[in-house]
């Protein structure tokens, strides 16, 4: 076990699959010698040299084509978004054709080791465009894995998950939590399994179900709510696509209540399609109304991200509204 | 920083690229004969013919099904007519072992590398020997034994992935190359810039084969760029590139051949611009007569590539007036009889619908699948074709 922060445990399962797998390779915009903007890549060009760690010119679209390709041919791309809200010039390169690659092809041919990194979400006084969290844009999208990890135990057994998962993964890191989230990893490969939520903490009033940084908001939230004693019940979809309906579903047959939040607006977010799903499977079990804790139906703002934001005293607010319905 | 020993000048000085004329190289003239002080590659009779029945088996092929189209047999198809020299002359260059990145007009490259009629009729029928399941359009073939990669609609998609497949190769250090194949319109897609740029920069094994047939479904190349064509913009990259007649199959052949040397021995990337012109509409949905004159495609048919080549074939005694005939004759019948064979087999099975979404099926996409066949079983009359198969399962 060692100390680090999220950026060294992702630092770590980079280093640690290019350590196993010479097929594995590292690419983006200032990936090799300067490690990344937020420095995730260090050290693996100096460590794997030019060929497996490089920097890629200005042009997303063609960081996802090129990493497709390679993916087909057999090598384990990993390729780094430098922002999320910059994934949208390859947006073609992933929904259609990642996604559809083995669907196509009849399973002639699979970009199954294609793993792509982005940082996303917003608390960083990042604005529009380095704040956004467009996961439920791909979410609609069969044929990829989304998953978006907590702390840096999960981002490296996620990461390591992600990249030996036979099937193309999206994996959305959580920036605010990069420095600000630490703990302990073991320094073994180890791999978390994708499509399977984690329940933190078990509960009987109601469900509060989240992923990446919004879990640090929930415990906040959740902490507030059990002084006043409401048992809560935690949970961590960690893959957001495809998701985990049974460990949610179970969870809400048992409380009555569930409050889902994100980041990303409210509307056409993934919240709503775990609300219709959940209504469906436990109908007759709820107490109250489902509620969706989310940002605003508004492009992310700079100065009133606070405002903005699903924060802990949001998500109480819901948890309270629920169990008082 | 920039790697550019730039010359200095005091006063603002434009230019416009117009000093790079870049020529076109040709071999083979109309007659079959060589251009004065040209050089035939060399290719002996074997491959030569195996080239010329390509050709001339593409040719058939597409009639016939666009033939089929026409009788309401086939939902869709789309012809290489007037480029077969342009695709199979540069596959014929390659290692039957190079991957292909095709755009969708490429089935000459197929029928080259061994590609069997009964496998072009099962995809362009869909039925459950189609290695695509059903799932795709007519005419979007795949073969992972002939390194043929599953072509896809979206244009241009295919030549980033060109990049990164080549330098996967490169990494493997086994001496292979990707080839990958579009038109003049899709080279306006972003795709191609992300593509050859990163190609140039990371020194990658791929052959870019621009077919430069004219049009994008309607639209005249002169509506497309500004340009000399295509080629020119290899400059900006920096890398080799060559513009070669389409319709000379000697010319294609050779420049391939030496692209590839480039690219495998040097790794030096490579496009190449194949001058030609699309005789067919651009598909079975398409009526040229709405934008070009007859005359116009007179013209072209006056160069055709197969003729061209099959005259180049006689002078050198390889090929006679009954060959043509009996492969004529073998490949009509062979079409003819195949389509049947295919038409009669079932389509895929109804699990074929949410198989290889994933490598596994997701518990909610299974949910979604037993649902669909109680359905499925309620109605049976509706679904004629999977009534069969809903009968499984709980």
């Amino acid at each position: 076990m060692t100390k680090m922060n999220m950026l060294q445990a992702i630092n770590n399962a980079l280093d640690t699959a290019m350590a196993a797998n010479e097929r594995v390779l590292c690419f983006g915009e200032d990936v090799g010698v300067f490690g990344g903007v937020f420095r995730a890549t260090s050290n693996l060009q100096q460590k794997y040299g030019k060929a497996r760690c490089f920097n890629t010119p200005l042009v997303e679209q063609g960081i996802i084509g090129f990493a497709n390709g390679l993916a087909a041919q057999g090598s384990v791309p990993v390729a780094e978004i430098q922002f999320a809200d910059y994934i949208f010039p390859a947006f073609d390169q992933i929904v259609n054709e990642s996604a559809k690659f083995r669907y196509r092809s009849g399973d002639l041919f699979n970009v199954g080791g294609l793993t792509i990194r982005a940082p996303y979400g917003g608390g960083i006084a990042g604005g529009l465009y380095h704040s956004q969290s467009p996961e439920a844009y791909f979410a609609h999208t069969p044929g990829l894995k989304i998953v978006v990890p907590r702390n840096p135990h999960q981002a490296k057994g996620l990461l390591l998950g992600a990249i030996h998962d036979p099937n193309p993964t999206l994996f959305f890191e959580p920036k605010r939590l990069y420095r600000a989230s630490v703990g302990e990893v073991p320094d073994e490969d180890y791999r978390l399994p994708l499509g399977e939520a984690e329940v933190l903490k078990e509960g009987t009033d109601i469900t509060v179900l989240g992923w990446g940084a919004q879990m640090e908001v929930i415990e906040h939230a959740v902490e507030m709510a059990e002084k006043e004693g409401i048992s809560c019940e935690v949970i961590d979809l960690r893959t957001i696509l495809p998701w985990d309906v049974e460990t949610v579903a179970n969870s809400v047959l048992k409380t009555g209540r569930l409050v889902v939040t994100h980041e990303a607006p409210l509307t056409g977010g993934f919240a709503g399609e775990i609300a219709a799903t959940i209504q469906e499977r436990c109908f007759l079990y709820l107490e109250s109304p489902i509620a969706r804790v989310t940002g605003m139906d508004t492009p992310f703002p700079l100065v009133l991200e606070k405002e903005h934001l699903p924060n802990h005293l949001k998500v109480y607010e819901a948890i309270r509204s629920s169990v008082e319905f | 920083m920039t790697t550019t020993k730039s010359k200095v000048v005091y006063s603002p000085v434009f230019t416009d690229g117009a000093e790079f004329r870049i020529p076109t190289f040709k071999l083979l003239k109309q007659d079959g004969s060589l251009y004065k002080g040209a050089k035939a590659p060399k290719l002996d009779k074997e491959k030569a013919l195996r080239i010329y029945r390509s050709m001339v088996t593409t040719r058939i092929l597409d009639e016939r099904m666009l033939a089929a189209q026409r009788q309401g047999r086939l939902s869709f198809y789309m012809q290489c007519t007037g480029e077969e020299a342009a695709v199979i002359g540069s596959t014929a260059a390659l290692d039957d072992a190079d991957m292909i990145m095709a755009q969708y007009r490429e089935q000459g490259s197929l029928v080259y590398r061994g590609f069997t009629i009964d496998e072009f009729m099962n995809q362009l029928f869909g039925n459950e020997l189609d290695y695509g399941k059903g799932r795709q359009m007519p005419v979007h073939y795949g073969s992972s034994k002939l390194n043929y990669m599953t072509i896809s609609s979206p244009l241009a998609t295919q030549i980033p992935q060109a990049t990164g497949y080549a330098y996967g190769q490169k990494m493997a250090g086994e001496g292979h190359c990707t080839i990958t194949y579009f038109g003049e319109g899709a080279a306006s897609e972003g795709d191609f810039h992300a593509a050859l740029n990163m190609a140039a920069v990371h020194r990658v094994p791929v052959i870019f084969l621009c077919r430069n047939n004219g049009y994008a479904i309607s639209t005249p190349a002169a509506e497309q760029f500004a340009a000399d064509g295509v080629a020119p913009r290899a400059y900006g990259y920096k890398m080799d590139v060559i513009r070669v007649d389409g319709n000379d199959i000697l010319a294609m052949y050779e420049a391939t051949r030496a692209a590839r040397s480039l690219a495998v021995e040097h790794n030096r990337p490579v496009l190449i611009e194949a001058m030609s012109y699309r005789l067919a509409a651009h598909s079975s949905s398409d009526d040229p007569s709405g934008y070009r004159s007859k005359d116009e495609e007179a013209v072209w048919r006056e160069k055709d590539p197969i003729l061209r080549m099959r005259l180049w074939l006689e002078s050198k005694k390889w090929w006679s007036e009954d060959d043509e005939k009996q492969l004529q004759e073998n490949m009509r019948r062979e079409v003819l009889e195949t389509m049947k064979r295919a038409q009669k087999r079932p389509p895929p099975p109804l699990d074929s619908l949410v198989s290889d979404v994933y490598d596994e099926v997701p518990p909610a996409l299974a949910d979604q699948f037993e649902k669909l066949k109680a359905h499925i079983r309620r109605h049976p009359d509706a679904y004629p074709k999977s009534a069969e198969h809903a009968k499984g399962g709980a």
